[in-house]
């Protein structure tokens, strides 16, 4: 297992070595989005209306972020739950999304997506949101304001933690839980 | 009977909220500290790691331990011989708000479809439970979304007993996997009624971790579940390893004849309980 250093946007040749179990260390601009901002994201793609950010190459990291204290671009920010944006993954990642960032499992139809559209799944770890925070340097609010910690933020991250979860060729880091499902 | 004023009250939730979402209660921490000794696994080692550092992170700085910061759920024993100057749940609902606000705590419940966030994390979950005596407990719980999803109830058959039990238990973390923010701990209510299991097995969450249900035969139960949960090798945040879960809490009261309501209430890592008594 290898560690990358990796600064997004992100292209495809950056995609292509990970393995799933590999470390990479991300810079540069991630958005957030999660539940309500991936639905009016994809309203808006149905609109023919342009997204608040450019897909092409983006990373997603799915994220409400606590309030940010005083002299600290933003509060706590680890990843939720994954699941529950993976109605909406697979197009994204048709119009040119590259990662997305959270935790916990994706559905097959996003894995295929990432073997289809050169992608990657990162997992981040849950609940250290204090300490993930540290890794971002400046957060802005760009679109979608009203839905609070749902609203669409541009982060700039500096050495940002990641696991590859599932990776380009199909692999997938999760251990199968020893039980006959 | 003995007077608390609502003012006592006030002060004494805002403190319960604001304190739960930066501080780990030692019993967790501990339990991951001895994860973390025991673990061989270097990913969840690595895990665990993080998650201490987290922890003292938080404490330091004032940050939330996790970006969650819940729902606020409250279960309160109030003393048959309190009189309060005021509506109870008004008032710690009202603390809660205040609590969220002053705390820089994220503000994360919505109406259920139009998903419109209602800007103040109310209402607090709340249940009041009246017991004998004068004393007012304040038990409260930051409950976060992503574990609270992987939480199931169903009503079994008498028939399907206590191997019934296990397997919907076991089955449940194994098909949670790495969702819930593992290492979990889980709550199982058995019993009472249908309404009542699920409020059974997010009670017994209150219960530090090694502490054991005071009925031994129940005591057994919470091991030889945690014993099958842990031989699952889901591990911390699913990447494998011993420490699936930290415990396993069951409360247990009397059902219907015809009836066995089970509930598993999942917890994440970030256990975040606090009590006060007035």
């Amino acid at each position: 297992m290898a560690t990358y250093s990796l600064t997004a946007p992100l292209r495809d040749e950056d995609l292509r070595k990970l393995r799933a179990g590999d470390v990479v260390r991300l810079s540069g601009t991630v958005y957030t989005a999660r539940d309500a901002a991936h639905k009016r994201l994809c309203e808006q793609l149905d609109n023919n209306e342009e997204p608040p950010f450019p897909l092409q190459g983006a990373v997603i990291y799915y994220v409400g972020p606590s309030p940010a204290p005083e002299g600290r671009p933003i509060g706590s920010a680890g990843p939720t739950t994954s699941y529950r944006m993976d109605t909406y993954a697979p197009r994204l990642h048709a119009l040119g999304v590259k990662a997305s960032i959270g935790k916990g499992k994706r559905s097959q139809a996003v894995r295929n997506a990432l073997q289809e559209h050169t992608g990657v799944y990162f997992g981040a770890t849950g609940g250290a949101g204090a300490l993930l925070s540290q890794c971002i340097t400046a957060a802005e609010v760009i679109a979608y304001a009203d839905l609070g910690p749902e609203a669409v933020r541009r982060l700039t991250v500096q050495d940002f933690p990641l696991l590859v979860v599932n990776d380009s060729h199909g692999n997938e880091l999760y251990a199968k839980p020893n039980y006959d499902l | 009977m003995r007077n608390i004023e609502a003012r006592e009250i006030h002060e004494a939730v805002v403190g319960l909220v604001t304190q739960a979402a930066r501080h780990l209660p030692p019993d967790v921490n501990q339990a991951l500290a001895a994860a973390l000794a025991r673990e061989e696994s270097d990913s969840a080692r690595e895990i665990l790691g993080q998650l201490l550092e987290n922890a003292e992170l938080a404490a330091r700085t004032g940050l939330p331990l996790c970006q969650d910061t819940g729902v606020g759920v409250f279960f309160v024993e109030l003393g048959a011989d309190v009189r309060v100057q005021g509506v109870l749940p008004e008032i710690i609902n009202a603390a809660m708000v205040e609590g969220y606000a002053k705390g820089l705590l994220r503000k994360s419940l919505c109406h259920p479809l139009t998903r419109k966030n209602t800007g103040d994390n109310s209402p607090a979950a709340i249940h009041v439970d009246i017991v004998p005596g004068d004393r007012l407990t304040i038990m409260h719980m930051a409950k976060g979304g992503g574990s609270e999803n992987m939480s199931r109830c169903t009503m079994l058959t008498p028939a399907q007993g206590w191997a019934g039990i296990k397997d919907f238990v076991v089955r449940r973390m194994a098909e949670a996997g790495p969702n819930p923010c593992p290492p979990t701990i889980v709550g199982v209510g058995i019993g009472g009624t249908f309404d009542m299991a699920p409020a059974l097995a997010k009670k017994a969450l209150f219960r530090p971790v090694g502490i054991r249900n005071p009925d031994p035969e129940i005591a057994a139960m919470e091991l030889e579940l945690l014993d099958a949960v842990n031989d699952l090798g889901i591990g911390p945040m699913g990447l494998g390893g011993r420490t699936t879960s930290l415990d396993v809490k069951i409360e247990m009261r009397p059902c219907h004849i015809a009836s066995l309501p089970l509930a598993v209430n999942v917890q994440c890592h970030s256990s975040r309980v606090r009590e006060v008594v007035l």
